[in-house]
């Protein structure tokens, strides 16, 4: 019995260490962003390998989905009569929710993870211990460019994907399926509001962002320094971060989109 | 910083590309785009209501789409619905004596015009105003009508 509360108090005081350093963590990257932007060419080496590298991957990924959110919701909208807005549908699924999600979710698969390699091989092979005898905090000079790459990346591949998206949808609705081209565009300006739902998708975007890449370079800079202990890490990363960026996505969908 | 071309050409199309999509979004997607000028002449209709019709809404003629709703405004005099439509150059020689309607596309479908041509020699001409024109029908008008007859017998 007392062996079992003391299990669960271990593990509750790990969690809420780990939770602790995690923060402490952010709190000394953010710390070194301002210093970053008289280096910017280290941000910039990072926005490569995070931003560039997953672009075709968001894009092919985007355009299937728009062509399969044309598909059926044209299959559905068909039987009420109401095929003239499938661009309404297609347009505010993607911006709303799967612009953000999806692309999240992607990019804690394709870039999450090899932050999270590569910065757990950095630290089983010493080399952030050798930066600090040579009195370079590792925290500012090889974790602050890729905290600051990637949120920098997401909101731009999510954008990417949401207008990928959108044409893949107007391939499908109008060029395949006979959807007339104007009603199309018209019904989706009608209904789509700047401020409501794309810049509520960008600021969606923005926090995903944030917390996979957090989640990503915390998880590798915290890694047990042994092969096993790196692999285990950039696991954690991808099912961490896609269930934080699928909670955080209910919640915040709850607060633009509750009230009306 | 010794950094190679390429990666940061590749960095700078990426940029580009992001914030090429997001004006997409906002342009395209969203309403506040500014409406595409197509080529073509104007008309002006007048009706008693237009029901549900909006800019960019099809113009058809025996079902083929000729034009599209350029822009609507209100008639402070006869309080009518003055619906500008902007008619593709290649239909240029509709008669003088057609008439319009609004229709509904489906049962709840997006609502359009409808014009049937008359038999006049004379065409229409670049800003002239139809002289039949039938208003959208309001589905509660209906119901009302329909509700009063019952109540008649």
């Amino acid at each position: 019995m007392i062996g079992m509360l003391q299990n669960l108090g271990a593990g509750a005081l790990g969690i809420f260490e780990r939770l602790g350093r995690g923060n402490l963590f952010l709190l000394n990257v953010l710390m070194g962003i301002p210093g970053l932007l008289l280096r910017f060419g280290l941000v910039v080496a990072q926005l490569y390998a995070t931003g560039v590298l997953s672009l075709l991957i968001i894009g092919v990924a985007g355009l299937f989905v728009g062509m399969v959110l044309g598909l059926q919701g044209y299959n559905t909208l068909v039987t009420y009569g109401a095929s003239e807005s499938l661009g309404i549908f297609v347009a505010l699924t993607l911006v709303r929710e799967l612009g953000p999600v999806v692309s999240a979710l992607l990019f804690a698969g394709r870039a999450g993870s090899a932050l999270t390699a590569e910065i757990g091989l950095m630290k089983a092979t010493e080399q952030l211990s050798a930066m600090e005898m040579m009195a370079v905090d590792p925290l500012h000079r090889v974790i602050a460019p890729r905290f600051l790459a990637g949120m920098i990346a997401t909101p731009l591949l999510a954008a990417l994907f949401s207008a990928v998206g959108v044409m893949g949808g107007y391939f499908v609705g109008v060029g395949l399926l006979g959807v007339d081209e104007g009603t199309f565009w018209s019904q989706m300006q009608d209904s789509v509001d700047l401020y409501d739902d794309v810049m509520n998708g960008v600021i969606k975007s923005v926090v995903f962002g944030f917390v996979v890449t957090w989640i990503a370079v915390f998880e590798g800079y915290d890694a047990v320094p042994t092969s096993e202990g790196v692999s285990r890490a950039t696991t954690r990363t991808v099912v961490h971060g896609s269930l934080a960026v699928l909670g955080l996505d209910f919640v915040l969908t709850a607060l633009m989109f509750g009230d009306n | 910083m010794e950094q190679s071309k390429t990666v940061q050409v590749w960095v700078g199309v990426f940029v580009a590309i992001g914030i090429a999509s997001l004006f997409m979004l906002a342009m395209k997607v969203s309403n506040i785009s500014a409406l595409a000028e197509t080529e073509g002449y104007e008309l002006k209709l007048k009706f008693e209501n237009i029901g549900g019709l909006k800019v960019r809404s099809p113009v058809t003629m025996a079902g083929v789409v000729v034009g599209r709703v350029a822009g609507i405004g209100f008639d402070r005099e006869s309080y009518e619905a003055v619906v500008t439509v902007r008619v593709e150059q290649k239909y240029d020689n509709i008669p003088d004596d057609t008439s319009a309607s609004i229709y509904t596309a489906g049962l709840l479908g997006e609502q359009y015009i409808g014009l049937e041509p008359g038999g006049s020699e004379t065409y229409l001409k670049p800003g002239d105003t139809f002289k039949l024109t039938q208003s959208a029908v309001v589905l509660e008008k209906l119901i009302g009508q329909f509700l009063v007859n019952k109540a008649d017998e």
